[in-house]
């Protein structure tokens, strides 16, 4: 049993363990359902684009899609067996479906479905899927802490962990252009909009230094990026110079980029990612490193291997070490 | 392909025969296989690759086929040999069954094997495929279908039955499905391992039009096929067929009934010869 606390605080409290919470920070800048747009467009474009959902068309922004084009739109029910086979099957025939649900749906109940159906097949289905990582306070039940090591570990399969509404928009017409599955971690609804400032642009398969630093590198994927470049502001005033290499794109890994921004001497090396530490960008820069003989001093910034809590997503952010001012914490004490 | 147009072509049980023949050598080339099912389901096939099926041999992945998905992909061995005797499967390469490099590999998958559509193994995907596939013909405005094969041990997957239900949800009168039912599977008699009946009344109440038959009587497959085909309401279509495991060869028919019947070296040849036997009788 948790032990409970109950002592009245003066402040307003974070209650909410709800299972859809925005990820934005009070006053951040945002964009409404980037996903849900881009896909309208690339439809316009592309006639064999089509929308699959099991249920969640609403929480996926897919809803969007399917008010454009109603007749292109698949709801598929609660089933996400059927969801992914009969992606399957509609890419088979030459559509090219965008199928969504859950982080957790996609990677934990649906994985062999995914395997067989779609990554053995090589079929040209794109899985995109909300609340990634830690992104929801409802529990373990919606906290996809392990999906980057599950896809990452899945033949013929691209994983993409985006970091906010500028690279999605950007990351939806370009997993298009790529003939082959793809996995895509999905930020919904109101979603942060950061990488607009740092004259970004998404290209599937490359690592973006957004800011050079003398003292430490942050590599980092999906909204960890985020936070690193917040924490870099912050490390800022304390004469602390932190550049920040965005992977968007686990898998495949650019390896060149990460091997030329790790081997540059006399930088700590911290990869921070919203995901369990078990298999995910950190581990995957490890082995890189480790197998390429390039030996920085090395961190690791993620999720504890164990069942989460529910809560409010700062509370949770803050307690796992992913908010910004956790990963800054983490940061000066390695130095 | 429509056999019955052309004047020599053999009967249906003429190809049922050597289907089932195809298979009896893969079987000697490997020693093993899943004989006992190629036999028991030697007639669907027979009915679906020369009565009921639309295809161009020298060109597989036509578009305008008629899709055949093989759900219960250890029934390789058997799609393997109607696929050698419809001319898509070179008969040469029946001897390369199993072996490294192989076209033919002991489990379907798509990569492989010119005609095979989907990557089985894994029990429970077909039905799923297929109706992603439905619904993708009926997008392009084919009036192709889709045929999907699959074990009544596969009824115990949930995944069948969100497909089961889907399919009727999204009217998919351009799918035929067919359930072996031989009543075994990996760890005994399927009704045992986990009861399914009543099959038929099931299927109904998910809104299938369904057709039970004796899937070792030609006729009846040929029947059911043709019903299936002509059916007019906006329903998916299902065929149960029951089946009895070594069909053809009465001393396989007789063996203790196992999913996976162990079959002595020198009794390749003496099935073969009872199968011959048989065909003459």
């Amino acid at each position: 049993m948790k032990s409970v606390t109950t002592t009245p605080s003066s402040k307003p409290r974070l209650t909410t363990s709800a299972m859809i919470a925005s990820i934005a920070s009070e006053g951040q800048r945002t964009k409404s359902a980037p996903f849900g747009h881009a896909l309208v467009e690339l439809a316009r474009a592309r006639p064999e684009v089509i929308g699959m959902t099991a249920d969640l068309g609403k929480y996926t922004d897919l809803h969007i899609f399917g008010k454009e084009f109603p007749d292109r739109y698949y709801q598929m029910g609660m089933a996400e067996q059927l969801l992914f086979g009969a992606a399957s099957g509609l890419a088979a025939e030459g559509f090219m479906p965008f199928a969504t649900t859950y982080a957790v749906f996609a990677s934990r109940r649906a994985y062999d479905f995914i395997h067989q159906t779609i990554a053995e097949e090589n079929r040209n289905v794109k899985i995109v899927c909300a609340l990634p990582g830690l992104t929801s306070g409802y529990g373990p039940s919606h906290q996809a802490a392990e999906d980057l090591a599950l896809f990452r570990a899945m033949p013929n399969m691209m994983v993409i962990d985006p970091c906010d509404a500028h690279e999605i928009e950007q990351a939806v017409p370009a997993i298009a252009a790529h003939q082959g599955p793809v996995y895509m971690r999905l930020l919904r609804g109101q979603v942060p909009l950061v990488l607009d400032e740092y004259d970004y642009r998404f290209e599937p398969g490359k690592a973006k230094l957004v800011r050079d630093g003398r003292d430490v590198l942050v590599i980092s994927s999906g909204i960890l990026t985020m936070r690193a470049l917040e924490t870099a502001k912050a490390l800022a005033d304390d004469s602390i110079d932190v550049g920040v290499l965005h992977v968007p794109t686990i898998k495949p890994l650019d390896t060149e980029t990460i091997l030329r921004e790790a081997g540059k001497s006399g930088r700590l090396v911290v990869v921070a990612e919203n995901h369990t530490l078990i298999g995910g960008l950190g581990e995957a820069v490890a082995g890189l490193l480790m197998r390429s003989g390039v030996h920085p001093a090395f961190r690791q910034i993620g999720l504890p291997d164990e069942f989460l809590d529910a809560g409010a997503l700062p509370t949770l952010h803050d307690r796992y070490g992913i908010s910004a001012a956790a990963v800054a914490t983490q940061i000066k004490g390695w130095l | 392909m429509d056999t019955k147009t052309l004047a020599n072509a053999p009967d249906i049980a003429e190809r049922a025969y050597r289907v089932r023949r195809n298979a009896l050598r893969m079987g000697e080339v490997q020693g093993q296989g899943y004989i006992a099912q190629a036999l028991d389901i030697a007639d669907v096939l027979a009915v679906a690759y020369f009565h009921a099926m639309r295809y161009r041999p020298e060109d597989p992945s036509w578009e305008g086929r008629d899709r055949f998905l093989l759900s219960n992909g250890h029934y390789a061995i058997a799609l393997y040999a109607a696929l050698i005797e419809a001319g898509i499967v070179p008969e040469v390469e029946l001897e390369t069954y199993g072996f490294d490099e192989s076209r033919l590999p002991m489990s379907g998958m798509a990569a492989y094997t010119p005609g095979m559509e989907m990557s089985g193994g894994s029990l429970g995907l077909g039905l799923g495929i297929a109706v992603g596939r439905a619904l993708g013909l009926k997008r392009k405005g084919s009036d192709a279908r889709v045929y999907t094969l699959f074990s009544d041990g596969e009824l115990d997957e949930g995944s069948v039955w969100e497909a089961i239900m889907s399919a009727s949800h999204f009217k998919l009168d351009n799918m035929i499905a067919i359930v072996d039912v031989n009543n075994q599977q990996a760890d005994g008699p399927s009704t045992q391992v986990m009861a399914f009946e009543p099959l038929v009344e099931k299927l109904e109440a998910f809104g299938w039009f369904v057709q039970r038959i004796d899937g070792n009587d030609l006729d009846a497959v040929v029947a059911a096929f043709d019903a299936a085909k002509h059916h007019t309401k906006p329903q998916p279509r299902m065929i149960v067929a029951d089946t009895l495991m070594g069909k053809g060869v009465p001393f396989l028919e007789e063996r203790e009934k196992n999913h996976f019947i162990r079959v002595e070296a020198h009794e390749w040849q003496l099935a073969l010869k009872a199968l011959d036997a048989g065909r003459s009788a």
